[in-house]
């Protein structure tokens, strides 16, 4: 109810006109209710009251008034629907934002990647395309737009727009499995300078110093590429892409923000973190876990 | 030869309760059983609220969580408010019609008992692993790769028997309205709770083929490897919508199927205690009729997040809208028929003006879920939660407990303690209130539905904790509801048989109403043959219809009635 986007904004208005008109009716309800309770209430009279069968024109004024009342709601719900969610008929998608059990993944122009944060340029619309890995997720970002489903083997289209730079919330709004509570995200809107910084040095894997380090070669060991991509790799794994893991500001969808305590106890036992979470626990040793944590966040 | 006299020991009252055949018999179990699973529901309400009462919270593991409020839903709506209102029909229905019973008794007793094992299968899953995909299970969710337990083909199971016993309970309740009433009685004469249930059969009957359906495939899908709803995007792959399709033209019908006997009820109670009849029955009647036919026709608005495209969302707004008309009719012919009443505030009066209340305001937040943009801001939050709990629990609750007050002296022949029933009452109205008002605000403050835990984001702790305390105040009310039963069965007040002097053909009958119900009728020439009785001065059927309110009075205690 605070819209932080032209998309948005319209759907807030109308909601407020809405409740408005809602509040009216249900008062005009209530307040005739509890007038004929007074007005009616058996005060100890003998016998029973005038016996009213009903009264035809009555009935048509109340249903003439609720027809303009919905009349009056619908034009202005069908206005601003155009408006909140504008036809994607023939523009392309800017960037995919790929939902899985229970994460959310960004690919960008010129390679790009990221996860559970998504950066979009402030001050224009994007349109986003929502593709799904498994089941039906939701992206809802409520202070930048409408939701919409994310849908497998559907290829839906979604404009979000953020007036001022920002970190806004959202999450997952179709209920989608176990951790569907912590499915949730962050939309960075940046400036567009900023944003055509950022994109280009994300799009580059993470600096040299961090790649050659003990954590790294521990990293490979474990298996963790196996889920997870760090840099060149471009296919959709079943973890969340990790190339520049340590500028970001959450982990586990939200769960803990990225600090390297909060990672360090991720990492120890990620199912106590996140119950029924995928990440499988690995028996790390207290040296392991420390140069794992270090190469992570050093991923900038 | 030998003379043998032998008599069989009488049976046991469980064994006639077991192989009753008579509807009364059978409506008191349905609303036993339908009560029983009400208390499970209300526990899992219990256990989410205190999960949610605190942001972060570890009551709860996630897993347990989601089969939690999976069981509350699947439960409360069919194994908990379905029952209770079959439990009504099936035992006022014959009565208020004058018939001596159900067109088919032992069909009858056939679908409660599917019912009620359809209810013991579903948690009979608690064995292989509770089913987790929630009440409306999604495809692909509820297909195997993402929900492996057996736990979810139980919930299918339980849900195909529990809609077979559906479906012969309707078609029962359909015949014998058309075929078992007294003579004289028209069905233009049909008392309102008897129409209700004679349209809401109707719709049963149409929407349970649906599910059954969906169901069906959804085992074929997993049991046998079908691909209906899984392999989305995939060469010879189905689609994950089609199930939304299916389960949402069972499924908005069902909201109505959980409605109209409730309206029944409430248009019951209310003429009774303004001691007047129904304002507007003509206009009350044909508006559950444009409801029944409407009730088809509005169920994409579950699915407007989905991406449908313009023309098939502006055609389901629109629909949508219409049916707030009908709906607006029937609150406006309950708030009527309250005007020029001698109103008596007793207990199931009081629920049912706290059902108007309450409706009235789901009925003005449903509104949300017609126009497009408010949908696609407040569907799957909490928003939606409040919504619909007040429709179906501040709404369809109340009218059943209002029934209960109402008809509990009929049905044992005592009545319930008036004051244990207005501190119950209170009780639960505030309770009620407390734990979903707030949850309008948390849906716009952007809190999903169906999460176990939430991030401690501004105001977020704050009210769901109000939301959980509430609950057990809500609690309380209705703990105290049960006592006042239990109490009242045996140390009520004997209650005769038409305490609230009412006037359709139940209260003609002895309270509780012998087996074969009436031995006599009084002549039936209009809706209400007891007033007829009571005043054949001023008869329904000799009064000039007066849909004039300038009529003059006809018995010398109208003018100046107070």
């Amino acid at each position: 109810m605070s819209p932080a986007s032209p998309l948005a904004a319209p759907i807030t208005t109308l909601m407020w006109v809405t409740l408005a008109l809602g509040l009216l009716v249900f008062l005009v309800v209530v307040g005739a209710i509890f007038l004929f309770i007074r007005r009616h209430l058996h005060r100890g009279a003998q016998g029973e009251p005038p016996q009213v069968f009903g009264n035809a024109p009555d009935e048509l004024w109340w249903m003439g008034a609720a027809v303009v009342v919905l009349a009056v709601i619908f034009t202005l719900s069908v206005r601003v629907a155009a408006q909140s969610s504008p036809s994607t008929e023939g523009q392309t998608p800017e960037l995919t934002v790929t939902a899985r059990q229970w994460f959310w993944q960004a690919s960008y122009p010129g390679g790009a990647v990221s996860a559970n944060e998504i950066h979009i340029p402030a001050g224009r619309r994007v349109l986003i395309a929502l593709e799904s890995g498994d089941v039906i997720h939701d992206f809802w970002a409520y202070r930048l737009g409408r939701k919409l489903d994310v849908i497998p083997g559907q290829h839906n289209r979604l404009w979000i727009e953020a007036s001022t730079p920002g970190v806004y919330q959202g999450a997952c709004a179709e209920y989608c499995g176990t951790q569907h509570a912590w499915m949730r995200f962050v939309v960075v809107a940046q400036t567009p300078a900023d944003y055509r910084n950022w994109l280009a040095r994300t799009a580059r894997p993470a600096e040299e110093s961090a790649q050659s380090g003990a954590g790294a070669r521990l990293f490979t060991r474990l298996g963790c590429p196996v889920c997870h991509a760090v840099g060149a790799s471009s296919a959709q794994k079943v973890g969340p892409d990790l190339t520049h893991f340590g500028s970001r500001r959450l982990i586990a969808g939200g769960v803990l923000s990225n600090t390297p305590q909060h990672l360090r106890r991720w990492l120890t036992d990620p199912d106590r973190v996140k119950p029924g979470t995928r990440m499988p626990q690995y028996p790390l040793t207290n040296a392991e876990l420390t140069e794992l944590t270090t190469y992570l966040e050093a991923l900038k | 030869m030998s003379a043998v006299t032998r008599t069989a020991a009488p049976p046991s009252a469980l064994w006639k309760v077991l192989a009753s055949t008579d509807h009364k018999s059978i409506g008191l179990t349905y609303l036993g059983v339908g009560a029983l699973f009400f208390l499970l529901g209300g526990v899992e309400a219990l256990f989410m609220r205190t999960q949610l009462a605190v942001p972060n919270n570890t009551f709860l593991l996630p897993q347990t969580y989601n089969a939690v409020f999976t069981l509350h839903g699947t439960t409360m709506i069919f194994l908990a408010v379905m029952p209770m209102l079959f439990g009504f029909s099936n035992y006022l229905l014959p009565l208020q019609i004058g018939a001596r019973e159900v067109a088919f008794p032992r069909l009858n007793a056939f679908s409660l008992w599917i019912t009620v094992f359809g209810g013991l299968l579903m948690y009979l899953s608690a064995f292989v692993g509770l089913p987790n995909a929630g009440w409306f299970s999604y495809a692909p969710l509820s297909e195997r790769p993402f929900s492996m337990s057996l736990g979810q083909d139980f919930w299918a199971v339980s849900l195909l028997l529990v809609g077979v016993g559906s479906s012969l309970t309707a078609l029962n309740l359909l015949v014998t309205t058309l075929r078992y009433r007294a003579p004289g009685m028209a069905l233009r004469q049909l008392p309102l709770f008897t129409w209700m249930v004679f349209v809401n059969s109707v719709i049963i009957l149409f929407a349970i083929p649906a599910l059954n359906a969906a169901l069906l495939m959804l085992e074929v899908d997993r049991a046998l490897h079908g691909l209906f709803f899984s392999g989305a995007g995939t060469v010879g792959g189905g689609s994950a919508v089609l199930w939304q399709h299916y389960f949402w033209l069972f499924g908005h019908p069902e909201v109505y199927i959980m409605i109209l006997p409730a309206w029944g009820i409430i248009s019951e109670v209310i003429p009774t205690f303004s001691r007047k009849p129904i304002f507007g029955y003509d206009f009350v009647a044909g508006s559950t009729v444009a409801i029944a036919f409407l009730s088809f026709a509005v169920y994409a608005h579950h699915m407007f997040a989905v991406g449908l495209g313009w023309p098939v969302n502006l055609a389901f707004s629109a629909s949508t809208m219409i049916i707030a008309i009908p709906t607006g009719i029937k609150v406006f012919n309950w708030v009527a028929t309250l005007w020029k009443g001698s109103i008596r505030l007793t207990v199931p009066m009081m629920y049912a003006i706290a059902f108007l209340v309450q409706f009235t305001l789901g009925g003005v937040s449903g509104v949300s879920f017609a126009a497009l943009p408010l949908d696609w801001e407040t569907t799957d939050s909490y928003y939606v939660v409040a919504h619909f709990h007040y429709v179906l629990m501040g709404g369809t609750l109340f009218a059943l407990l209002s029934g209960l007050h109402f008809y509990f002296p009929k049905m044992v022949g005592r009545m319930m303690s008036d004051t244990l029933g207005k501190v119950s009452f209170w009780f639960t109205v505030l309770g009620f209130n407390g734990v979903f008002l707030v949850q309008h605000a948390l849906g716009f403050m952007g809190m999903p539905r169906r999460v176990y835990t939430y991030p401690d984001l501004p105001g977020w702790g704050a009210l769901n904790l109000i939301s959980s305390l509430s609950a057990g105040v809500l609690a309380l009310g209705l703990t105290l509801t049960l006592w006042n039963i239990v109490r009242s069965w045996r140390h009520g007040q004997i209650a005769g048989d038409n305490p609230w002097r009412a006037w359709t053909l139940e209260w003609w009958a002895s309270s509780p109403p012998a087996e074969h119900n009436f031995t006599a009728l009084p002549p039936i020439r209009s809706r209400r043959p007891l007033w007829d009785l009571y005043h054949p001065d001023d008869a329904d059927y000799n009064r000039p219809r007066r849909h004039d309110k300038e009529n003059g009075a006809i018995r010398p205690e109208e003018s100046d009635h107070a």
